[in-house]
């Protein structure tokens, strides 16, 4: 009991020592990076800034499930797919469209959405997903739970590699629009970042939060556990259904082992990396696990010149190095960088 | 479609085949669930592990395929307990989210190192002639890996229940299982009850992946991580920490994908382990504790 009466909620959420004219200019410094980034950059590091933003939405939203309300999800891959499928689907160029998906239902072949509607679909059809998985895998704890959230994500990579009337199977679908820029990906960074802060403020999030400390005090208190989880669940599936939309339409090509155990397994990664249960610990994570392994060790991979020495090609070192410092992290920093 | 006796009878054979390798890895779940409450998804991974480890000694070494299939054993139970050691002991006290991350973590660590030393691409499996002929009893024809792959694994799970039934390390690990405290205060030494576990398992995952190799006469780096989780949805439809529960579930899930495979239409069995997972979640929310699993009570 005395764990709950202590909750404090502040330290989890607020940036320390950060008032709002701070705030203010830090936001306003960023914009203002940004749009010198998008007219200076090349577009190999713009992609990656996108990459970046992209990937907080992901954590950020992961955060909301794994980090403040203690359901440990590894479904996200999965919400990720159901958005980038359903937006791709939706947004694709009707002219292109019978050429590519000759089998497709007429009514499917006959639509083009613009890009912000399909993807707000996409997120719609994320959060009834996660209601009907939910229902069935919320009350359950632990790792049942992540088991049975994984699970989702292999039926839905089951079905987005055999549904090819509609999906084209494990080639996948490619010649998306390329709409995924600075502006739609860091305008929903910023959706999303003051959704979830807005959340934990309000006493939903509170209630998320003593589920996580101890859900059967939190429920002897009168928290709606279940009702709380599915909240929880939900607004993660939504933000990881809007953040495979982005991902796809900035690749412009998707296909089911995009969104397979490596990709849950890299989010959960910048989660813990970064801190889980804190909201600048999950954009540290994202910014981190994006940036190494493609500025430092995509270079290793394909085999360097060290000190005079010529490296071989070391294919996969990046995911065992990556995964190494995680196991490290976990052991020595369980709480993750910027953790408390 | 009508199917003949002999068709059928074969099918049965196979699933039972199939169902007796899930069987092995889900034991090596179990075990290790009952005593630490750690789903080691890095269980898998020991399969390939195993795998590799019998090509080697068989086509480098050219050993005869029993002896390499002792030598695999010895080596992924080495490895087995490097990573008991290593990653999962410092985190003993921790929750149980903490060190499925954790294990996670290993499983790729441990895939990415074998694409890295062994090169990702998939390599042919070959056992000896004899096991690969054909035996005909009773007018049908069967594989002959298949009845030893059978025959090994009774063989195996009878030796496991006479060792947790009736051996001194065996009552100690099922008082571990049953109260980790209790059985401290009683003298039990955990280490050497959740090493023997490991150790355990990870024979079992060698067998196994040697077996799963030889079915399919390839091998590559990630083979063992599907499995892996199947036979942990196995060990779950059983009850979770209960090794009749997870030989049950093996091959309730060994017939189930026979079945989808050889009788339906080939259009619905590309979607087997999408039933695999459905199936997971079914039982979760029909039975969280399987069909032999204790629930679990809740102290407050």
């Amino acid at each position: 009991m005395n764990k709950l009466l202590q909750l404090d909620t502040s330290r989890h959420t607020r940036l320390p020592g950060m008032k709002k004219p701070v705030l203010a200019v830090g936001v306003g410094l960023l914009i203002l990076l940004l749009i010198i980034a998008n007219f200076t950059l090349n577009d190999y590091y713009l992609r990656l800034i996108n990459l970046v933003g992209i990937n907080i939405i992901l954590v950020v939203s992961l955060n909301l499930t794994n980090g403040y309300t203690g359901i440990f999800s590894l479904g996200h891959a999965g919400f990720m797919a159901v958005g980038a499928y359903t937006t791709a689907l939706l947004t694709y160029p009707l002219a292109r469209k019978p050429l590519l998906f000759p089998q497709m239902p007429e009514w499917l072949q006959q639509t083009e959405l613009p890009f912000p509607v399909a993807m707000l679909i996409g997120g719609l059809i994320a959060v009834i997903c996660s209601f009907v998985i939910g229902l069935s895998v919320l009350k359950l704890r632990g790792h049942y739970l992540a088991v049975s959230t994984m699970g989702f994500m292999v039926i839905i990579n089951v079905l987005a590699s055999n549904l090819t009337d509609i999906t084209r199977g494990k080639s996948g679908i490619s010649g998306l629009p390329k709409i995924s820029n600075i502006w739609w990906v860091y305008a929903l960074v910023a959706i999303t970042i003051y959704f979830v802060w807005r959340l934990l403020h309000s006493s939903y999030g509170r209630a998320m939060l003593a589920i996580r400390e101890d859900d059967l005090a939190a429920e002897a208190m009168g928290v709606k556990v279940v009702r709380h989880k599915m909240l929880a669940f939900a607004a993660g599936a939504f933000f990881a259904a809007i953040g495979g939309s982005l991902y796809g339409h900035l690749i412009t090509s998707i296909n089911p082992s995009m969104f397979s155990y490596s990709m849950t397994f890299n989010l959960v990664l910048m989660l813990v990396i970064g801190g889980s249960g804190t909201l600048p610990g999950a954009v540290l994570g994202a910014i981190l696990v994006t940036l190494i392994p493609e500025l430092l060790l995509n270079k290793l991979e394909r085999g360097i010149e060290l000190f005079g020495f010529q490296l071989p090609q070391m294919y996969g070192v990046s995911q065992v190095l990556m995964s190494a410092a995680l196991i490290i992290t976990i052991i020595l920093r369980p709480k993750g960088l910027l953790g408390k | 479609m009508v199917y003949s006796a002999d068709y059928i009878i074969q099918q049965l054979v196979n699933g039972l085949g199939l169902g007796s390798v899930y069987a092995l890895i889900a034991i090596g779940y179990t075990l290790v669930y009952g005593i630490l409450r750690l789903i080691n998804f890095a269980h898998g991974d020991l399969l390939m592990i195993g795998s590799y480890a019998a090509m080697a000694f068989t086509l480098n070494l050219l050993l005869p395929f029993p002896v390499a299939i002792l030598l695999s054993i010895a080596v992924t139970v080495m490895i087995g307990l490097v990573v008991e050691r290593a990653a999962y002991r410092p985190l003993r006290s921790k929750p149980e989210e903490t060190t499925l991350v954790t294990s996670f973590a290993v499983s790729i660590l441990i895939q990415n190192l074998a694409t890295m030393i062994l090169s990702p691409q998939p390599r042919s499996f070959q056992v000896p002639a004899y096991l690969s002929n054909m035996v005909e009893l009773g007018g049908i024809d069967f594989s002959v890996m298949n009845i030893a792959i059978i025959g090994l694994s009774a063989l195996l799970l009878i030796a496991l229940t006479m060792f947790i039934k009736k051996t001194k390390l065996g009552i100690a690990m099922r008082a571990t299982a049953e109260n980790m405290n209790a059985s401290v205060l009683m003298g039990v030494n955990i280490n050497s009850i959740v090493r023997t576990a490991f150790i355990i398992g990870a024979a079992l995952a060698a067998v196994a992946g040697v077996m799963n190799a030889g079915r399919y006469g390839r091998i590559e780096p990630m083979m063992g991580f599907v499995p892996g989780l199947k036979a942990f949805v196995a060990a779950v439809i059983g009850g979770i920490g209960s090794l009749p529960g997870a030989a049950i579930g093996g091959l309730i899930l060994g017939f189930g994908e026979i079945l989808f495979v050889g009788f339906l239409p080939p259009e619905l069995s590309a979607y087997k382990d999408a039933f695999v997972f459905l199936a997971l979640i079914v039982v979760l929310f029909i039975k969280p504790t399987g069909i032999f699993g204790k629930a679990e009570d809740r102290r407050v």
